[in-house]
């Protein structure tokens, strides 16, 4: 994996699959992120995002969990060239 | 011989949770299909071969590390009042987040049932469980329905009967932590045990106190000013000293 | 011994507690959940396998439309509009349906009343009164919950409303709210007083709090009837029945919005200075799209919510009829308590471009919303001449009779949009803050707008006349 491909959720575009690998989130909000599935080393994908631009949807965990920029900017990640 | 039985039902929110409970017990509740819909607690009951279940209806939550005041509510009537069963709804087209919860649950008591709801959501996806797996794997029963056409209730029906009457019993294989997670929980387990009466899990205490709950600890203290004093003060003085 | 043991058993817990946080660490929750999560991880692998693909295509699809940047907001007006143009629609024949046989039923009592020879006071107490008040209430409110509770509980069992939360948030977090508020606002359309409770889905506490302050400014199915007749009778005058209907439709759109635009206003002000605060984490849901079982949603919606929001209703407007029929009929001096009423709050309203009558109605029917037209409709009727109200043009001529004009009818909607809660909803604003403070805030925000905004709209019509 070159560096280049480490990037926070809410630069990824749509359609793109990114393996977590921090959150850097704290108290009842990283809570919550673990609870929904957003784990280091879960691959979550970028669904859409809002008619707004943000919040963004995320698929992870066979669920779509949308989250605010404030959040997603937050959790950096590995961009996969395919689905893990 | 007539006997009442009470049943938690407890899931992820939009897992059909709501339609469940309205498809056992009639005429009572709303079904709704967002985030924490089911806030307040609803009651209703059914009969099945003669005996009367009271099915609670707790509310929809991802987890029961006590975020919110939904997850404490559900935690606190699982953990505090005990019911026959607990019924774990889980939704069968995303069963691995689901678990997740069920998982947390059978930590917490042995008496529960995983009921894989949205059984023709997932046939229509093309997604196929076996469930006896999933029985052998977690210890307690699990059985697959579509409630909202009431398909593999007989099963669920007869499984809730004969756990309730000790036909078959729980046993749950929770999950084993990190040795070091087990080893910090081993040694506070004893502790636990002299404070805690023994309907509640030790280990689960014990994991939930390492964690950090205070909501739990708020709750334990709350419940023990209410005259259960008793139970605890022979172990008082050798406690106040670890 | 046993309140020292008590504490004994505080001090073991709280030391054992102590105890754990000394042998805890930091990541100790993130490898509990991962632990969790690869176990989860392991069962799934074990017992379930896809035959296509793991994506859930027509969920996908829905929301490509229902989400998408340029359809999304259309889909979503459109759809609010065509719930309430099949209200509107929908509720006229069966309301004056009802209507027309109350009416048949009081004839038939008031027969039997002079057949019993029973006195004037008794027949206009009961009859006048309490049958009447109770009569209103039943033919205005329930045909428009009957249609709006069962095709709201539709759309919410769809899946579609977290779609909206999802299309709506950055406006919500741009005037410091949470994007879960527009549910609670959903649930507002039907009852302020049930909102109040579902506003407990907002997790953190400043965000709650500004979701509960300005939830009435959603008009409650109590004020639905309100706000449906008198668009109907005053603002689509004049245009044929199909498009005075559009023309209804349309008025009540607008105050709906307008009452939306003042929820975001009073978030946004109350976000910049008694709740300052950021925006706190936020997470939504979107679940698959499910259909709905259409008969049992609309039967159950039916009797759950239009069913216990009618009894709840009943119940109060039947001792208010019973009250203002007292007022208006017992005198102090050569007037009635109610017309004392009325003629003190009258200078007051007038400048407010509404009547004494109106004021004191809105005061009477503190208890709950819909009893604020028959309230209003028994002192009118309790003064002026009796008329056997039939219809909706009856109803007109009555309005007309006391000096009611268009003005009169939007300053009305306004004030009925934007003034202060119900008392149930009141109540049930102090159970889920436990704080007097915030309870008498939340009377004081609405009544002071509603109060600005009917005064600055009727001083501008006044002046352009």
């Amino acid at each position: 994996m070159s560096q280049a491909n480490i990037l926070r959720l809410n630069q990824a575009s749509k359609g793109q699959f990114i393996q977590l690998t921090s959150i850097n989130l704290e108290g009842v909000m990283r809570r919550r992120l673990l609870d929904l599935g957003f784990i280091p080393g879960a691959v979550v994908e970028v669904v859409r995002k809002s008619p707004l631009g943000d919040p963004i949807a995320f698929r992870v965990s066979q669920t779509t969990v949308a989250l605010r920029r404030e959040e997603s900017s937050k959790i950096g990640g590995v961009l996969l060239s395919h689905e893990a | 011989m007539k006997r009442e039985y009470v049943i938690a039902l407890a899931g992820n929110p939009n897992t059909g949770k709501s339609t469940l409970f309205n498809a056992l017990t009639g005429l009572k509740q709303h079904t709704g299909n967002w985030a924490g819909k089911t806030v307040t607690i609803a009651e209703g009951t059914y009969v099945h071969k003669k005996n009367t279940y009271r099915l609670i209806d707790l509310p929809g939550t991802y987890s029961l590390f006590s975020n919110s005041t939904d997850e404490e509510v559900a935690r606190n009537y699982i953990v505090f009042e005990q019911p026959a069963v607990t019924l774990v709804v889980v939704d069968a087209t995303s069963l691995e987040r689901n678990l997740n919860l069920a998982l947390q649950i059978i930590e917490m008591t042995p008496n529960v049932i995983i009921c894989i709801n949205l059984m023709d959501e997932a046939e229509k996806r093309g997604i196929t469980i076996n469930e006896n797996v999933l029985t052998k794997k977690l210890g307690v029963p699990v059985v697959k329905i579509t409630a909202r056409s009431k398909k593999g209730f007989a099963l669920l029906f007869d499984t809730i009967d004969r756990l309730v009457s000790n036909v078959i019993q729980g046993t749950p294989n929770v999950v084993r932590y990190q040795p070091e997670i087990e080893e910090k929980i081993a040694k506070l387990e004893p502790f636990v045990r002299t404070v805690v009466n023994d309907t509640i899990s030790a280990r689960w205490i014990a994991l939930r106190l390492l964690d950090g709950d205070e909501s739990l600890l708020q709750e334990l203290m709350k419940r023990w000013n209410r005259g259960e004093e008793e139970i605890l003060c022979p172990q008082t003085e050798h406690m106040v000293h670890i | 011994m046993s309140a020292n043991g008590a504490h004994g058993a505080h001090m073991t817990l709280a030391s054992l507690y102590e105890k754990a946080q000394e042998m805890s660490n930091a990541n100790l929750r993130d490898q509990i959940v991962q632990q969790l999560y690869m176990k989860s991880q392991e069962l799934c692998s074990a017992s379930v396998t896809f035959s296509k693909t793991k994506r859930d295509v027509r969920t996908e699809k829905l929301d490509r439309i229902f989400t998408s940047p340029i359809w999304g907001f259309p889909i979503m007006m459109s759809l609010l509009g065509v719930l309430f143009y099949l209200t509107i629609a929908g509720a006229n024949v069966p309301s004056d349906l009802i209507a027309q046989s109350f009416g048949y039923i009081e004839g038939q009592l008031t027969t039997l009343f002079q057949l019993l020879s029973a006195p004037q006071w008794l027949h206009g107490l009961l009859i006048l009164g309490l049958f009447r008040g109770t009569a209103w209430v039943v033919s205005v409110m329930l045909p428009p919950m009957a249609i709006f509770f069962p095709m709201f509980a539709l759309l919410e069992n769809y899946g579609y409303l977290p779609r909206v939360a999802f299309n709506m948030d950055r406006v919500f977090k741009k005037v410091g709210a949470h994007g879960k508020m527009s549910l609670t606002m959903a649930m507002g359309f039907g009852c302020n007083a049930a909102a109040m409770m579902s506003s407990r889905i907002i997790e953190s506490p400043r965000e709650r709090m500004l979701a509960i302050l300005t939830n009435n400014f959603v008009p409650c199915n109590g004020r639905w009837g309100t706000l449906i007749v008198l668009s109907s009778l005053f603002m689509a005058a004049g245009f044929s029945s199909g498009v005075g209907m559009f023309v209804t439709t349309g008025t009540v759109v607008g105050i709906v919005l307008f009452g939306i635009m003042v929820t975001f206003f009073v978030s946004w002000v109350l976000s910049k200075t008694a709740l300052k605060g950021v925006p706190t984490h936020y997470t939504l849901e979107l679940p698959p799209y499910r259909r709905p079982k259409v008969f049992e949603t609309v039967i159950r919606s039916s009797l759950e919510r239009s069913l216990a929001v009618l009894m709840r209703a009943v119940k109060v407007a039947a001792p208010a009829g019973f009250a203002t029929w007292i007022l208006a009929n017992v005198n102090v001096g050569d007037t009635s308590v109610l017309l004392h009423i009325v003629h003190f709050l009258d200078p007051f309203a007038q400048a407010l471009g509404l009547d004494g009558y109106i004021l004191m109605a809105f005061i009477v029917g503190l208890p709950a919303n819909e009893i604020v037209m028959p309230i209003l409709l028994m002192a009118y009727l309790s003064t002026g001449s009796l008329t056997e109200v039939d219809n909706l043009g009856d109803l007109k001529q009555i309005f007309v009779d006391h000096g009611w004009t268009w003005l009169t009818a939007l300053n009305m909607m306004l004030f009925s949009l934007l003034h202060f809660p119900c008392g149930t909803t009141l109540v049930n604003i102090y159970k889920e803050t436990k704080s007097a403070k915030w309870t008498l805030i939340s009377f004081l925000i609405p009544t002071v707008i509603a109060i600005v905004v009917t005064w600055g709209v009727a001083q501008t019509v006044y002046y352009l006349r």
